[in-house]
């Protein structure tokens, strides 16, 4: 399955407000793009576990945002970049409930039940990259 | 009224209702519940309303300081309704795991009072 991608935009996640500007451009996209309700929320609320993360953790990152076709229907794909301390047992941090921040733990497993595709990859010392997709139904 | 952070308390009879109708960041949610505690501990109150409607995302940060605000006030004696929230929020947070453990929950604000009412007994609120 080859990707397309159909549009691009990049944003810092370098302050707080960076959460919250991240999850309102992921909204709009979804919703110009008709996305139901549903689906809109289950995108920006991910995407806002995931910038928060790079923010808590990292202090500085990036978020890609990305509409993306694989021929037959459209998504939208964002990806989290930081440079941040990384996570040393994803398996662990992925089961859910291991809170090492002020949160409860639920933020990388949570986010992946809201999306169609998670892929995490992350380096102690070098950094965490996560990339989330959401296709639209029809 | 009270205003501090940039939501206000209102005090309905006995009952403080904050109607959250920014977008939240994590400090806005936290000076929230610092806030409400503290209107709570200098006036009391029998119940906290907790209103958000106007609340198109709620992730676990959030919803973890809404639960823990209510959890806060039992310890002080009083009881948290939260109410209005969206189906679509509630069908992320119920995907994600998340349980509103610590809170009551209602419809909207309305309903959210009348379940105080039951929650305190059939006393009469104090005007």
């Amino acid at each position: 399955m080859t990707v397309r991608v159909l549009s691009h935009q990049e944003m810092n996640i370098d302050n707080e407000d960076d959460v919250v500007l991240v999850r309102r451009a992921v909204r709009t996209l979804a919703e110009a793009r008709g996305f139901d309700s549903f689906a809109v929320s289950a995108l920006t609320t991910a995407a806002t576990e995931l910038s928060r993360n790079v923010w808590v953790h990292a202090r500085k990152g990036k978020a890609f945002i990305e509409e993306v076709t694989d021929g037959d229907r459209t998504g939208i794909q964002v990806e989290f970049v930081d440079q941040g301390p990384g996570i040393p047992d994803i398996e662990w941090s992925m089961a859910g409930g291991h809170s090492t921040a002020k949160s409860l733990g639920l933020g990388l497993s949570g986010s992946k039940r809201l999306v169609d595709a998670f892929h995490i990859e992350s380096e102690p010392g070098k950094g965490t990259r996560v990339r989330i997709t959401k296709w639209k139904r029809f | 009224m009270t205003v501090r952070g940039q939501i206000p308390i209102l005090r309905i009879g006995s009952t403080l209702l904050a109607s959250i109708q920014v977008e939240l960041k994590d400090t806005t949610a936290q000076a929230l519940q610092a806030d409400m505690l503290s209107v709570l501990e200098k006036e009391g109150a029998r119940g906290l309303v907790l209103d958000i409607t106007g609340l198109d995302t709620v992730d676990t940060f959030v919803a973890r300081v809404l639960t823990d605000t209510g959890r806060m006030a039992r310890l002080m004696g009083t009881h948290t309704v939260l109410v209005g929230m969206r189906p679509e929020v509630a069908a992320t947070l119920a995907r994600m795991g998340f349980s509103m453990q610590g809170v009551h929950t209602a419809l909207n604000v309305e309903e959210g009072l009348a379940l105080l009412a039951r929650l305190v007994g059939a006393r009469p609120m104090p005007t």
